[in-house]
Order: structure tokens, then sequence, then C-alpha cells
């Protein structure tokens, strides 16, 4: 038959590059710039003509074009649906980046959020008429509370950078109420950036604390470190080399026992939730991930949520509103008053991520506290399997078992001439997003990897062959396929350099040139 | 466990690789203390059905703005999305992807992230905008922040027209920060003097246009003032859809503009998430906070866009960052520029004249009502009317009578007795002729 | 003839009189890799030894530099903030960023001898 023949004359040609006229690759699609698909006077709306009124814009009337351009909504839902082809996701396979837990998200939880009575709801109606959004929060704030074995909660923060903001802010309110001025906060050498970033918008000084041997925060440097001026020691646990901080009791009674506070950076706590309490563990404050541990989207970028934790010591100071119970009715506190009178303030407009609050509580109400335990466990447990199963032929910065995540460095790939970056743009052609890479910066060439609970084992073993197949390659001397990576996706390395050179961050029209600085 | 993969069978054989006896094992680290072997008092797990149920029932204790003659705005603006941006902001790859820190396979992201800062600058008349901050009273307390480094100096004046939850966002970081907010009172009347609150320490002068009141301002001798005093001129808009009609803040002279973008693709969402919008002057893109795109090309020669200028941020510069800002407003920049794009230039602009004689038509019939007066000559969508007793109760009363009627003074200014009367009543395209009739005889009977 | 003296943060000064010339080693610019933003101080400024006087920026990290000795800003090198790229190309010569009227010489003096900086450097490998 003439349709097998041509598949076997296929099959026995050479793989060549095939120029094409469009510059299209087959469904990986070319796609222009919305500013270079315009025709004026053209939208993507019907809109009814407005009545005529005479205007009361006080004389400020715009009087010269936006210059958006005009799109029918057949071209505007091509444009995105095609660009959007040329993103890696969850929904598309494991995405092992380090730190970040990349897991599954529920569908139920996007429905959820979508119902009427929550999206259409504005934060200055009548408090009678959202009773139950005041009470949804109220139950994510007994799921919260539980979990981490911790009485306060502020549910405001719109980040995990902003909750440690919020955190520390708390801190330094307690602090500033007892009439003490602490300016240092000690930050853990693993920490994530935003740690130290978050200590100096706070208006600390930061300070660092090394890392021992084991990947752990230096005990001894850190007892020598306290004193009269230590506000707050930020540590990450599970730390960001995947592993617990098994001194966390002694480092805690030694924080306190120096007039500080303990936050705990919340990033990691997919390993413990449900199995360990972090108020067990002497933690004052941490803040959580929303969009990590329960599952909201990341959506590229955001947005996240990042309620924060308090100790009894710290919750008179978390910041406005308070949500308060008076019998049946649940009331927000917008001002410093009652309860509130010693909050530190507002950290943002209204009420907090209330669309992250709705999926992340029927994340937890899917899950169960057994199923949230078994999502610890899982999660550690997969991120064990790929340290024991890539182990031998990666280099794992320190001995197992690890945490939900584990860390290797670059030692497997000296003499090869691959670095890190090759090593990790070559999984893109093996259909993987890459893991953490350069981060922490407590190993040399760190890969850090976090499968999560949502990957079955056919997943992880698919992973583990990739894995095991280019570390494989790397030591043989095939530099070039991992040199040259990724030769298999929309994009081949971009010139970083240029851009930050000559930075372009934004579409001109040809005709108006960008103007010299 | 419908969410999660590994069977049993799957845990042992794992347990057995890693050469452990049990999932205890591997939890060692963990002070014995602190160790739990039972799960934690809370309900067990459950299916869709129930968990439905329960949400769907809470949802209806709430009475959602569809449900109702609707007339809030004060931050959060109720208008029309496209049905296509929700659908295409579900896509998967937008969805559930990372920040794209891999650009080689992040493209799709990227790419509309430059589209996004390209119509954000556009709108607000700006030479450079930001891939979005957490929302607008967050940007405008990341603009004081970038003021007061751009300038060296330690004050910043607010105007009396800013948003008071702005003001007060903007306050605690300033106050921690170590410089003064200095916050002029409520201007509820109009003709605040701004610029005899400028002195030689002055960072910058924060000006929210419409004002919170729903008032609009001519900026441009005010940014002419701070200027000359050495200082900036930060614009603050919180209703996007303004920026149709009115004139842009850039065009009027601001070196800085704070926004929220949430009026544009985004819902209401009981206040989150938002999107905060950042733009300022090219020169001064280096002390930005946030995320930036730029375009470059690959190894092939072909067009990408890159995450740059990364130097500036907190996964680098650590504590002299100009941001702790990592995760943003992603998914919400993106529902932004869809409905931006939806709109174009004439839709944006037909939006904007509907909201606005919308808005007239209301006042004219409200301002006709006894013992009703219109505090503002001047407004886009949003207005404040003076009701002469407690608006609170009338505001209570009428949602019971499914007319959520405006935002009352005191539940902006809990503090300010005075401005207990007053009333911020917003309409949209989606104001009918029904609901404002709902509104005027709703008051009009409330207030006999 | 002139002397070049070496920190142990990868800056080099090399003395002409009492105007000494600063810039950051070739070691520096290799472990930054390509250079993408260079920031300088304002003439006339006054330096402590040790203080932070200029940025220099790769992509991926952010380096401050500091004076190796203390004294005034009398000039600053434009040339490289055009053109950052020069200081990966000639980080030892035409790609230096500012010179200080020196305020004490023994400062000088006491900084590392090139041959002291090579084994630095090596010790660092």
């Amino acid at each position: 038959m003439s349709h097998s023949s041509d598949l076997a004359r296929a099959a026995s040609a050479p793989a060549s590059p095939v120029v094409t006229a469009t510059g299209h690759r087959g469904l990986d699609r070319e796609e222009a710039l919305i500013f270079e698909l315009d025709a004026e006077g053209r939208s993507g709306v019907d809109l009814p003509e407005p009545p005529p009124v005479t205007p009361r814009l006080g004389g400020l009337a715009r009087r010269r074009p936006i210059g958006l351009p005009g799109l029918a909504e057949p071209q505007v839902v091509r444009h995105y649906v095609r660009l959007s082809r040329r993103n890696y996701a969850i929904d598309l396979g494991l995405y092992p980046l380090g730190s970040c837990t990349m897991k599954h998200n529920p569908r139920l939880n996007e429905k959820l959020a979508r119902l009427p009575g929550f999206a259409d709801l504005h934060p200055l109606q009548p408090e009678e008429t959202t009773q139950g959004a005041l009470r949804l929060m109220h139950e994510l704030t007994h799921w919260l509370t539980t979990l981490c074995g911790m009485p306060g909660v502020a549910l405001t923060p719109a980040a995990g950078a902003q909750g440690e903001l919020c955190g520390l802010l708390c801190i330094r309110a307690a602090l500033r109420a007892g009439g003490d001025q602490r300016q240092v906060v000690l930050v853990a050498d693993s920490a994530h950036g935003t740690n130290p970033a978050t200590a100096a918008m706070a208006g600390y000084r930061v300070e660092a604390v090394p890392a021992n041997a084991r990947g752990r925060v230096d005990l001894q440097a850190l007892k020598a470190r306290l004193g009269p001026d230590v506000a707050a020691m930020m540590l990450t646990n599970p730390n960001t080399c995947g592993l617990f901080e098994d001194e966390i009791a002694e480092a805690a009674a030694a924080v306190h026992a120096a007039g500080a506070f303990v936050y705990c950076d919340g990033a990691n706590f997919n390993a413990l939730v449900g199995r360990v309490r972090p108020g067990d563990l002497g933690i004052d404050c941490m803040h959580l991930n929303l969009h990590k541990t329960f599952s909201t989207p990341h959506g590229g970028g955001g947005p996240g949520s990042g309620p924060v934790m308090l100790a009894a010591a710290l919750a008179p100071y978390a910041p406005l509103p308070f949500l308060l119970r008076e019998g049946e009715r649940l009331r927000l506190v917008e001002r410093r008053e009652g309860e509130a009178a010693a909050s530190f303030g507002r950290m943002k407009a209204f009420h907090g991520q209330m669309g992250m609050f709705i999926r992340a509580l029927a994340y937890m109400l899917s899950h169960g506290g057994d199923g949230l335990k078994q999502v610890a466990e899982d999660a550690v447990l997969t991120a064990n399997y790929v340290l024991a199963r890539v182990g031998d032929v990666l280099s794992p910065s320190f001995p197992g078992p690890c945490m939900h995540e584990c860390l290797f460095d670059d030692r497997f790939l000296k003499g090869t001439g691959v670095t890190t970056l090759d090593f990790a743009k070559a999984l893109i052609d093996e259909g993987f997003h890459p893991m953490t890479m350069y981060f922490p910066l407590v190993v040399h060439g760190a890969l850090l990897i976090e499968p999560t609970e949502t990957e079955s084992l056919d997943s992880l073993e698919e992973f583990i062959a990739a894995l095991r197949h280019l570390a494989a390659e790397a030591t043989a001397g095939r530099a070039e396929r991992f040199t040259g990576a990724p030769h298999l996706a929309p994009r081949r390395r971009l010139d970083e350099t240029a851009a930050a050179r000559k930075p372009v961050l934004r579409w001109r029209p040809p005709d108006r040139p960008r103007a010299a600085e | 466990m419908r969410y999660l993969p590994l069977t049993p069978r799957d845990r042992a054989h794992m347990l057995r690789a890693i050469g452990v006896p049990s999932i205890d094992a591997l939890y060692d680290g963990v002070p014995a203390a602190a160790r739990r072997r039972e799960a934690l008092p809370l309900p067990a797990h459950q299916g869709e059905i129930e968990v439905e149920r329960h949400l769907a029932e809470l949802a209806a204790c709430n009475l959602g703005a569809g449900r109702a003659a609707f007339f809030l705005g004060a931050g959060a603006y109720r208008h029309h999305v496209p049905a296509a941006v929700d659908h295409l902001i579900q896509r998967s790859e937008f969805l559930t992807s990372y920040t794209p820190y891999q650009p080689e396979i992040s493209q799709g992201t990227l790419q509309y992230l430059f589209e996004f800062q390209t119509q954000v600058a556009l709108l607000t008349g700006m030479e450079v905008a930001n891939a979005s901050l957490y929302d607008g009273a967050t940007a405008t307390s990341e603009a004081v922040l970038m003021a007061a480094r751009l300038t060296r100096r330690h004050k910043a004046v607010l105007s009396g027209g800013l948003h008071p939850h702005y003001r007060d966002t903007v306050a605690t970081l300033t106050d921690f920060a170590g410089f003064r907010a200095t916050a002029l009172p409520a201007d509820a009347d109009g003709g605040q003097d701004l610029v005899a609150s400028l002195d030689g320490d002055t960072a910058c002068l924060v000006v929210q246009n419409p004002d919170v009141f729903g008032r609009l301002h001519d900026l441009e001798p005010l940014a002419g003032a701070a200027q000359a005093r050495g200082a900036l001129l930060v614009a603050v808009v919180n209703e996007p859809v303004s920026l149709g009609l009115v004139r842009s803040p850039g065009e009027m002279g601001a070196d800085i503009v704070a926004a929220e973008g949430q009026g544009l693709g985004g819902g209401l969402n009981f206040g989150g998430p938002h999107l905060g919008l950042f733009a300022t002057r090219e020169r001064f893109v280096r002390q930005m906070p946030g995320r930036l795109c730029g375009e470059t090309v690959d190894a092939d020669g072909r067009r990408g866009y890159v995450l740059t200028l990364s130097t500036r941020e907190q996964h680098i510069r650590r504590e002299k960052a100009t941001s702790n800002i990592c995760t943003n407003s992603g998914l919400m920049a993106l529902a932004f520029t869809i409905h931006l794009s939806l709109l174009g230039e004439a839709g944006l602009r037909r939006l904007a004249e509907l909201n606005h004689a919308k808005a007239v038509q209301l006042a004219d019939r409200l301002a006709g009502l006894p013992g009703v007066r219109l505090a503002n000559d001047s407004f886009f969508n949003e207005f404040t009317l003076r009701l002469g007793r407690p608006a609170a109760p009338l505001v209570a009363a009428l949602a019971g009578r499914g007319v959520l009627a405006g935002v009352p003074g005191s539940r902006l200014w809990p503090e300010r007795a005075d401005l207990a009367d007053l009333l911020l009543v917003c309409a949209s395209e989606c104001t009918t002729a029904a609901d404002m009739t709902a509104l005027v005889d709703g008051l009009k009977e409330a207030l006999r | 003839m002139s002397e070049t003296r070496f920190t142990k943060d990868h800056e080099w000064i090399r003395l002409d009189g009492t105007v000494g010339t600063c810039g950051i080693t070739d070691y520096a610019q290799q472990q930054l890799g390509d250079v993408v933003f260079v920031e300088l101080p304002e003439i006339g400024r006054k330096v402590a030894k040790g203080e932070q006087t200029a940025v220099v920026e790769s992509v991926k990290a952010a380096a401050e530099i500091y004076a190796p000795v203390g004294g005034e800003v009398v000039a600053t090198n434009a040339a490289i903030v055009d053109e950052p790229a020069k200081v990966n190309a000639a980080a030892m010569g035409d790609a230096w960023f500012f010179r200080l009227r020196l305020a004490d010489p023994r400062e000088f003096a006491a900084l590392m001898s090139d041959a002291e900086y090579q084994r630095f450097v090596e010790g660092l490998q």
C-alpha cells in the first residue's frame, strides 16, 4: 500500500531540518505581537452607543489617541492560544522546580472560585451580604491554625514575600511595644533571596548565619551571634538543601533565650503538612504559600497568597483587617480598635486574596486531615526515590534521606565541559522543565529537584531515565548536545546579555524609533 | 484520593528502593516531640460532590453583585469581562506554569508580558511599565519607596484624595523603613493645597486621579510644583477604564504611575487577587521594583523575550534589592491584557464613554433628591453624595431590598464622624435604567 | 614607572603621582561573565578605603566595587558606561572605572603586589 511505503520511506530518510516559508514548524507557530495585528477602528467587543450627556470631566478629556491595537475576537483568541502553546506547564508534565512545589492544580477549585457568590462580591459590601465569604475565611483560619499548631493567622498578605514582611513587621511591632529597638535579623545562608530583601524592607540590618558541613544552620555560629541587638532569626524548614533542620528545637530555644523570635519561611511546608506542626518546633511566625502547598495555580508568576501563622505573643500585632466571630455573625475589624488596637496597620487594600482562599480551602476539604498527611509523605517519598535512583550518577550534596526535594551539585560534571545550566537546558529537549539551578548558593552549581506528590511512579521513572541518560551522555563526552541545548524548544537559548545591555521593554511603532537616552 | 497517583504497592516499592522500612524513617530528623503518627483533628477527605456542596452553600450566603442593583467602586470596579478572557486565562499552559525563568519554554508568558508592559505604558502615558505588582495599594507603596531611593529624601506627601487603604499601606511601609509619610486629611470637598506641604526633604507627592471621591485633577501644575522642588509626582489610578477618556498621568507630567488594574479583565473577587500596575520614565528603570520582560534574540537570531534587569531583584541582590517582591499578579495581568486586546482603542474609548455617560445620568437623578448634595463637579464613573445623615444605615437598609447602593464614608474613614454622611456611588456599562431607578427610589424612600 | 597593586575584592589600582587609576581584575571580570551595566561615582565624591564606590553587573550577578584606598574621585570612565562589554575585553587596561586622588599613600603601599595577588587568586581556585 502506498500509505505504508510512504511511511517506510520517511523513516529511512535522514532527519533534516525543513526550512518553511512561513517560519512555522508544524504545530509550533510563530506569532506576531498584538500591536502588529492592528487595524484601526476594529474591536473585539460590541458595546451600545453611550447616551448623550454633557461631559463632567473637568476639562481633562484625553486629547490624543492611546495607540492600542484593534482586533476582532477570533484574532484575539488565536493570538493567545498560539502563545499558550509556547509554554511548559504542570498540566503538560513533571515540573521539578525545587522550593516551588509545582503540583497538580485541581480544576474543582477553579470552578468553585468562580461561583458568582464569591467572584462577583465587592469587598466593601455591607457585611450582612458577605457572611458566606467571611465564613469561608474563618474556616480557612481553622484549617491553617490546626495544621500549624499556632493560634494566630494573618490572611492578608498577597504572596510569600509579603507574608515574610508581615511576619517581620509583627515581630518589630511586638518588640517596639516592649520598648525594644533591636536592629538585626539573622538569615540562614541557604535562605531564599526574599528573606534578606524583606528584612531590609522592614528596616533591619541583615547578617548571614553560615551552614554547617551537614547543610544545616550552624548552631554554634548562631549561638555565638545571638545578642540583645538581634530581633529575629529567619530560617526555612525543611531548608533549601531539602534537609530538615534537625537542631531546630535547640536553635529556637537559644533564639528565645536571647529575647528574639524565630521566623520560618514556609515555602517548603509541603514536606510537613498534616504530619509535623511548626508550632511544635518552637517557631513563632511562618508564612504559608497557598500557591505552593495548597495548590492554587501559579498562573505564570502569580497571583499567590501568603497567610502568616503567628504565636500568641505576635498575634495581637497582625495587620488589618482582623476577622472576629460574634456569636453566629462574623465581622471584619478594619481600624485599630478593640482586639486590633495593637495591629501594625494595613499591608494592602481590602481583605486578602479571596480567590486563593477559596481554592486552598477546597483543596484542604478534598484531602482532609488524612489526605494532607499523605500529601507530605508522598512528597517526601518521591524526592527520596529520585535521590535513591540517580544518586549514583549525579552528585548528591548531602547524604540522604532528604525531605520533599533533593539537592545535587555539579561534581558529576567535572571535566565534561558541561555546566549545570547546560545540563538543565538539555532536560528541556527530553521534554521536562529544568530543576531549580544555582540555588541554594551553599553548594557549587546546584541542581534542586522537587517532584511533588502528584507524580505517578511512571512519570517519576521517565524523569529518572532522562536524568540518568543525560548524566551518561555528559560523562561520555557528548558535550555538544548540552552546550547547544535546547534544540527542540520553541526557542534556542536567548541572548540575555543583549537584553540587559540595551533594554527593549516595550513595543514601539516602527515609524517612532526609541528616543535616544 | 483523587489527586494522589501513588498506590500502596508503588509506595512499598519506592521505600524498598530507598532502603528504609517505612515512611517514618524519612522523618527521623524531626524532634520526637513534634512527630505525629496520627492525622490531625480535621475532617477526612471528601469527593467533589461534598466539597462543591459545602462551598456552594457558603457562596449562597452572599449577595453577589449580579443579583442586586449594584453601585460600589472605591478601588474595586465591576465591569463586564468578555467571555473569551476567562476562557483563555484557563488555558493550562498559562494557568499552571511557573514564573518564566526558562525563556526557551516560556515564550507564551513572556510575550504577553511584553505586550502587557507596552499596553500599560501606553495607557498611563509613561515610557516603561513592569510585569505587575500585587495591587494598587502596594504599587503605591513601592512608588513611594522608589521615589525615596531616586531623590535620597525621606518624606512623602499623600493627598487627601488618596484611597485610605492606599494611604494606610504606604504608612505601614514608610514607618518601618524609617521615613515619614505625611497624609493630608481626607478632602471630601476638594480644594486642598497640596503644594504647601512640599519641602526640601519631600521625595514625592502622591495624588490619585480620579481621587477616592471620584473627582478629577489636573496633575500638570502639581507635577511642575513637585519637580521644581526636586520631588517626584506619583500619580495613582485605581480605575483603569478611566484612562480611556481622561488625560493620562504621563501626559500631565507624572514621574511614576501606580495603579490598580483589576477593572480590566479582573473580577471583584471580594478584594483579591487584584493587579498592581507600575509605570515610570525610562531613566528610572533601574530603580523599579518587580519583574521586567525585554525583547532579545535567540541563538538562531529569532525574536524572543526574557526576564531582564534582574539584578534589581531579590533573588540576585538580596538585601540590596529594589523590592522583596517575587510572586506577582501574572494571571491577572494576562486577563488585563486580553481584555484590553479585545477592546482595542475604539472599544476602550466606547467603554469609558459609556461609563461616564451612565454616571452623569445617575448623578443628575440623585442630586435632584431632596437633602442630597453632589460633592463633586467633575468625575469619571464615580461620585460622592452628601446625604446629611449617616450613610451606613441607609446602605444596610437598601441592601435588604436588593440595592447595593455604594460605599458609605464610615467604611473608609471610620475615624471621621464628619464624613459619615458621604456615599460613594459608581456607575458602569452594566448599570441599567432599572438599576438607577431602584437606587433613586430606594434612597428617596430611605431618606424620607 | 607606575606600579599596580591589588585588593582581595579583586580591584586594582595603578598609581601615577598622587592619583590612582582603579578597575576590576581580569579574574573578576571572568567570574562575573558578560558585563551589562556599570554605575560610576560622582566626581568630587570623597571615599574611604573599602567604601562602596561603583557597581558592576552581569546578567545574573551584581558586584559592588570598593575604593582600594581612601581619596577623592577626580575622574570616571564614561566609555564603560556606554559600552559595558569593554570591561570584559580590557579589564586591566582601557576599562578602568575611576581615578582617586589618594588621601594617604601608605594605604597604597599596604595593598597586594601583582605576585601576591596571583598567589591569592590561585588559592581561590
